[in-house]
């Protein structure tokens, strides 16, 4: 069958474009321009997809993108709406949501048992006995949901947009269109936004028995396009608004966002159906989804049809059906008077039926309620009901509904705009809107086209006005006039055939009226019980409606029962557009290519990669990292420490600063050497630790941890402003590079290629230095982290392969390796020196951690101080300590966070362990109770499977217990 | 099919009553007054009538029931907690819960689906390590899987995390970790109460709380003083919004969370998924919709708007662990109040002022606690001293120090 009608003046398709496309199997053949229901149509395909629940055969019922059952997938992407997206060529379309195919879905069953399934059947059966719910639920989850995810499939990214505009103007209809010529014409620079392919909005489809609009049209669309300060996008949704007039626009391609200055909402109304039996099935639609598909798609929407209509717009959708060759069997008036109507006029000067004061009580169906052939339509009496006994049958394949409309305000409710119902267009409208946001035409209840230019005109100054240009003199603001465009009641109880109020969520009349006798009275209560709006339109065409339920109901007015929150976005949008082409920064420190050559394994940490140790052919990872440990004990070793944080303190008040920074004291601090530094944070427990060098009186240099650097650099900032301090804070992590040379050797080494005194007398333990290592400036500092003889060479990260590759040169007569991350930890472990955030915990302070040394708790204040004070006059609830193996035990050994128990209780847990260390047995950090803290106390740790093994807690260090080696 | 459908087909009305009562005005006394109509407010005010007997009691709601914390989180229940406390306390609602639709004769879709907690370091593999050990002892089902474990059960997730980020090392693995419907959880409490004689009263606002010589007297609403020597806060994120009209002074800080819902889809998704790296909560909801969490807004507002960048973050991770998801689409966006706490425990039990008793600091944890605190507030409520349960949340703990540390078992790293 083809439907497609001769060449419409304006229609959006390209017919030198034909394309061809399959939808569930069979070939059909559509335009470029086309939607997919529209080409589906065009082809007679009337049955588009099945609804949600009742699998009850759907068709267009909006094309206004609002169509939650003309949803389809094909190989590479689901739930495609068939009124939001273009016609492809090569389309392979199925309908979701069926089982065994559109045509014979099995599913579709389940329409005649609709009356075991009231509203909220679900949460009254299926959950005793408890024991069969999972099998229910399981056949309930495999019903419910649209389409299926692809698993194979590959995220298409794409790079986001970024916009600014001085003026947005959302909708390119009449009163948008002339929104950006009047701000544009004061010297505004406008972006107009419109989700259609073209411009005009209504102009373009609701022409009909006004040729005068056709003209108006041309003549601003010319306007628009040609104006220097307008552009123009079209194909864009504006997905959601948020704070501040920052924008989501969301096209075929990308997510763009956009900061506007001032934004005119002129997005128009949505058209609002009927309630009325069988109001869903294929050939009742929206009266302005039949005149789109007559003007853009030169497409028929039926052959005969009945005009259900409640305002002047019905009569004009009466004559463009007419026009294009549909026998309009009757136009059937809800109102009793259709008041001084130029258009009804007109619809009776073409010889159409008009029956006022009458409904639609019921759509006949046709054959599986694919079609309809008819329409039931009564009088109204004057107590609203139907007069049964004069109901007629009209025949028809079709009925146009226009009823009513319901203001498309979402990006003026998101920006915080206040709507109110005014009674004399029966519609909501914005009373109250942000600074800097206007709303301009239908969207606030003005109608007529001269109204809406003008009214337009009016926003696109006053938005001009606020940007700083223009007359100081506004045009006074459009009223609202009636008749009023929206019907107050349009919804009629059936007795017995289903009329539904929402097609998303396949909910009739009825359920509304059940959810609320079940006392779901509340316009959020009856949404969230009956989920009325919670589908994929977010209730676009089901939201008024209900409203208007709900309130006669309660015996409410509209603006008493409320509307529920707009919430982004107004159009659903990909996770794809959200996600966008993204950088993912990995850092590498100047030396990782060295260590890419010397076989390291990395390891990520935070963003950076680091060498978790250095690969040996035929060498487990246990082995090499232990041999790497030797090493640095017997020899000497140079490990990549360039990923620890690095911050300048400078200023007058760089010592206050770092006193509140820090536990410990910097005012008498020589220059010259170095301190070990600990940070808690209010609740005293310990955040992050380093060393801090005085580098003059006033400047000092700090490093943090490698996973800490980041906060630590953030709170410093933080506080640095809090306490107006005059400090400057420079952090130079990726600045400067930083190596550790370790191990007996290392001085023979590190003279060799430098002129700073290195003798033990000339550059003492804690002493820092500034001098050309390998002839780059460079700060040296003997510190003892791994216990060894040592030097920490911070140099810029320029040279800093070069310094490497210098000092393993002149290391290698002396043995020098590299060691990485891992054979650092034991190193350290051995030392009994802690790692914050391994061997501390979100609770951590300092005083369980042994670490009281480190905390001047009487100096005037730092941050935790307070805690730490009351903390130091209580008992300790648990203690760090150090805990080892009897030598030569083979294990099972305990693993990092594995308990202590003692009589069924956890008294105590592993912090940190090795089974392996140079010392020849399995060492480690636990946490435990005071009590059983002393050394030489035997503690069950319990390890995989539930075995417990014998342990030994013991004196730190384990290693060098006097320090004499770091010295 | 279930029986009860064939009743709702061989009636010829909807006989189903009301499921509560919409008073038609407030007494001028109450035994109990509840500030708060959420699942907290309501199962306290259910409990108190069913287990103590007390029913006169009035829930005053400033909206609607549910409207807060109840019905914007992301309805995962769970117990595998760090600390003993914690831990013994929310296996104890985890337990109410898996009986309570029968309890409460309301089908609340309470779904075992297997809780995952993605590790993707070392570090992080270390702390569910110590969760997964606590919960053994305190024989909790949860344990330490690998990569091998997950991909099994989730072969849509990628574990490479696309290659750009850190890799999934492995996971705490949670199998009763549920999802269950909020709201339901919610009404049922409701009507619960509400035939036991407690009454509901929304759209009614406490506007202050008269104290007397450090006892409360009653409470100033929007529909007049109501009399009552017992008031039971249970409101989340408005907590400090009530303490400062006792002058109760709590560390808590407000910071909104937002939460997101794609269109529906057929199901696919059986577990709950949790990376902390990357921020994000998934579970699939019997009607389909991927339903979407992060971590906390970084700032303190109260207020329940969304952002854009909320969206963008989580959609980018989203296609990090599952990159098949790309052409699926985000359907609507919210936000909630969290009263964080220090410690990412609850502040509960009794208060410096006599009969003043606080349910709140429910941060980002307080769904699945809802049985539980609504189940010991009313003990607590009733006997006028701490449920053992709840002793550990006091709020006098944060002027002793003695913290109950949560934040390494709170779903995401906030």
């Amino acid at each position: 069958m083809n439907l497609r009608l001769p060449p419409q003046p304006g229609e959006w398709i390209d017919r030198s474009r034909p394309m061809a496309f399959r939808f569930e199997g069979r070939d059909y053949q559509g335009y470029f321009g086309d939607l997919i229901s529209s080409a589906l149509w065009a082809n007679g395909v009337h049955m588009q997809g099945r609804s949600f629940k009742y699998h009850r055969p759907r068709g267009i019922y909006s094309l206004a993108g609002h169509d939650a059952n003309a949803v389809f997938e094909d190989e590479t992407r689901t739930n495609i709406r068939g009124d939001q997206v273009g016609l492809r060529s090569g389309m392979d379309l199925r309908a979701v949501n069926t089982r065994g195919g559109l045509d014979r879905d099995r599913l579709s069953i389940v329409d005649r048992f609709s009356k075991l399934m009231p509203v909220g059947f679900y949460y009254k059966a299926f959950h005793t006995p408890r024991w069969l719910f999972p099998r229910y639920e399981k056949q309930i989850r495999q019903i419910a949901g649209l389409g299926a995810i692809r698993a194979g499939r590959t995220a298409q990214l794409t790079p986001k947009g970024y916009g600014f505009c001085q003026l947005l103007v959302v909708g390119a209809g009449p009163s948008g269109l002339s929104a950006a010529l009047a701000a544009a014409d004061q010297g505004v620079d406008v972006l107009l936004v419109d989700e259609h392919a073209h411009l005009g909005g209504s102009l373009s489809w609701q022409s009909g028995g006004d040729e005068k609009s056709r003209e108006v049209y041309q003549e601003l669309v010319n306007l628009v396009q040609a104006h220097q300060r307008i552009t123009v996008r079209t194909k864009t949704q504006v997905a959601g608004c948020y704070a501040d007039l920052w924008v989501a626009l969301v096209d075929d391609v990308r997510l763009t966002k956009l900061r506007a200055q001032a934004m005119v909402v002129a997005s128009g109304v949505m058209e609002q159906p009927a309630v009325f039996g069988n109001n869903d099935l294929p050939g009742v639609m929206l009266a302005s989804a039949a005149q789109r598909l007559i003007h853009l798609y030169a497409v028929k929407p039926w052959q005969q049809c009945v005009t259900l209509a409640a305002n002047s717009d019905g009569y004009r959708a009466a004559l463009d059906l007419h026009r294009a060759g549909i026998s309009v069997a009757a136009v059937v008036d809800l109102r009793d008077d259709a008041g001084d109507c130029y258009f009804a006029a007109q619809v009776r000067q073409a010889g159409i039926r008009v029956l006022m004061g009458s409904m639609i009580y019921e759509a006949v169906p046709g054959a599986g309620k694919r079609s309809i052939r008819g329409a039931v339509v009564c009088p109204l009496g004057e107590d609203g009901c139907r007069r049964e006994s004069q109901s007629q049958v009209i025949d028809c394949d079709g009925i146009a509904m226009s009823v009513g409309w319901a203001p498309a305000g979402a990006p003026l409710y998101q920006v915080g705009g206040k709507f109110s119902y005014d009674p004399t267009v029966e519609q909501l409208v914005p009373r109250e809107l942000p600074r800097n946001v206007f709303a301009a035409g239908r969207v606030r209840g003005v109608f007529g086209l001269d109204d809406r230019l003008m009214d337009g005109r009016r926003a696109g100054l006053e938005a001009a006005q606020k940007l700083g240009h223009g007359s100081d003199e506004l045009p006074a603001k459009i009223s609202v006039v009636g008749p009023a465009p929206s019907h107050p009641y349009p919804i009629f109880r059936h007795t017995k055939k289903k009329n539904f109020v929402e097609l998303d969520e396949d909910l009739h009349f009825i359920d509304l009226v059940n959810a609320h006798q079940e006392g779901f009275d509340n316009i959020e209560l009856i949404k969230r019980y009956s989920t009325v709006g919670m589908g994929p339109s977010q209730g676009k065409i089901a939201n008024m409606n209900a409203v208007r339920v709900l309130a006669r109901l309660n015996g409410d007015s509209i603006d008493q029962t409320g509307t529920t929150t707009s919430r982004p976005f107004h159009q659903p949008v990909p996770f794809e557009y959200l996600a966008g082409r993204r950088f993912h920064p990995t850092r590498r420190t100047p030396m990782h290519r060295w260590h890419q050559k010397t076989q390291a394994e990395f390891i990520h940490a935070g963003s950076w990669l680091r060498p978790e140790y250095y690969a040996n052919a035929g060498q487990d990872r246990e082995t090499s990292i232990l041999q790497e440990a030797r090493h640095v004990r017997e020899y000497a070793g140079l490990m990549d420490v360039s990923t620890l944080g690095k911050i300048e303190v400078a200023g007058p008040d760089a010592v206050t600063f770092l006193e509140r920074i820090y536990t410990g004291r910097f005012a008498k601090q020589t220059t010259g050497k170095l301190r070990y530094v600990l940070a808690c944070d209010e609740m005293g427990v310990v955040i992050d630790d380093g060393v801090a060098v005085r580098l003059s009186d006033n400047h000092f240099y700090v490093t943090a941890t490698t996973s800490g650097a980041a906060a630590v650099y953030r709170e410093m900032l933080r506080w640095a402003l809090i306490w107006d301090l005059d400090v400057q804070l420079v952090d130079v992590t990726g600045h400067l590079a930083a190596m550790n040379l370790a191990g007996p050797q290392s001085r023979e080494v590190l003279q060799k290629l430098t002129s700073v005194d290195v003798s033990p007398e000339g550059f003492p333990f804690l002493g820092v230095r500034r001098g050309e290592v390998a002839g780059v400036p460079a700060s040296l500092m003997r510190v003892g982290f791994v216990g060894e003889l040592g030097y920490e060479i911070h140099v810029p990260a320029g040279y800093a392969a070069h310094v490497w590759e210098e000092i393993m040169r002149a290391g290698a007569s002396s043995k020098v390796r590299p060691f990485g991350v891992e054979a650092q930890r034991l190193l350290r472990l051995e030392k009994g020196h802690l790692i914050v955030g391994q061997d501390t915990d979100a609770l951590t302070n300092p005083y369980e951690a042994n670490m009281a040394w480190a905390v001047a708790r009487k100096k005037q204040f730092f941050v935790g101080q307070r805690t730490l004070q009351i903390l130091n006059e209580r008992p300790l609830t648990r203690k760090l300590v150090g805990v080892k193996m009897a030598p030569g035990y083979r294990g099972p050994f305990p693993e990092e966070s594995h308990l202590i128990i003692e009589q069924g209780e956890m008294i105590g847990r592993v912090t940190s362990f090795a089974p392996q260390s140079t010392l020849g047995y399995g060492l480690g950090l636990v946490f435990v109770h005071p009590d059983r803290s002393e050394a030489g106390t035997k503690v069950r740790i319990c390890v995989d499977r539930g075995a417990e093994i014998e342990a030994e807690i013991a004196p730190t260090p384990f290693y060098d217990p006097d320090d004499l080696r770091q010295k | 099919m279930p029986y009860r459908l064939l009743r709702f087909a061989l009636q010829s009305e909807y006989s189903e009553p009301r499921m509560f009562r919409s008073p038609e005005r407030v007494q001028d006394q109450y035994d109990v007054v509840i500030i708060g109509g959420g699942g907290h407010g309501l199962a306290a005010a259910y409990y108190l009538a069913h287990e103590h007997n007390i029913t006169n009691v009035a829930v005053l709601e400033k909206g609607y029931i549910g409207g807060g914390g109840t019905g914007r989180n992301t309805a995962i229940v769970r117990s595998n907690y760090l600390t003993p406390e914690g831990t013994r306390f929310y296996q104890a609602s985890l337990e109410l819960f898996q009986d309570l639709s029968r309890q409460l004769d309301y089908n609340l879709f309470y779904s075992e689906r297997g809780h995952f907690t993605l590790a993707h370091s070392p570090a992080s593999m270390r702390t569910q390590r110590w969760r997964a050990e606590v919960n053994k002892q305190l024989g909790i089902d949860s344990e330490v899987v690998d990569t091998a474990f997950i991909q099994r059960e989730i072969p849509e997730l990628d574990i490479t995390c696309g290659g750009h980020q850190a890799p999934v090392h492995g996971a705490l693995y949670h199998p009763p970790g549920a999802v269950a419907r909020h709201d339901a959880v919610a009404w049922a409490y409701a009507r619960g109460a509400d035939q036991r004689g407690v009454e509901i009263h929304q759209q009614t606002e406490v506007t202050d709380i008269e104290v007397r010589d450090g006892k409360v007297a009653g409470v100033h609403t929007n529909k007049g003083f109501i009399k009552t020597r017992k008031v039971l806060s249970a409101v989340a994120g408005w907590t400090t919004h009530i303490t400062d009209m006792v002058g109760i002074r709590t560390p808590l800080i407000v910071h909104p969370l937002q939460a997101m819902v794609s269109e529906a889809l057929k199901p696919w998704l059986n577990h709950i998924v949790v990376s902390a790296s990357l921020h994000l909560y998934v579970s699939q909801s019997s009607r389909g919709e991927l339903i979407t969490g992060a971590s906390l807004d970084p700032y303190e507002l109260i207020s329940s708007r969304s952002t854009l960048e909320f969206v963008e973050g989580l959609g980018g991770h989203m296609l990090d662990l599952f990159p098949c998801l790309g052409d699926i689409k985000v359907l609507r966006q919210w936000a909630g109040l969290c009263d964080m706490t220090p410690d990412f425990s609850p502040v509960m039990g009794t208060t410096p002022v006599g009969g003043f008793y606080i349910d709140g600091g429910w941060g980002t944890w307080g769904f699945k606690a809802t049985p539980i605190s609504g189940n010991t507030m009313a003990w607590t409520v009733a006997q006028d001293k701490n449920h053992e349960l709840i002793e550990a949340f006091k709020l006098s703990r944060f002027t002793n120090f003695s913290l109950v540390g949560e934040k390494g078992a709170a779903s995401v790293g906030h």
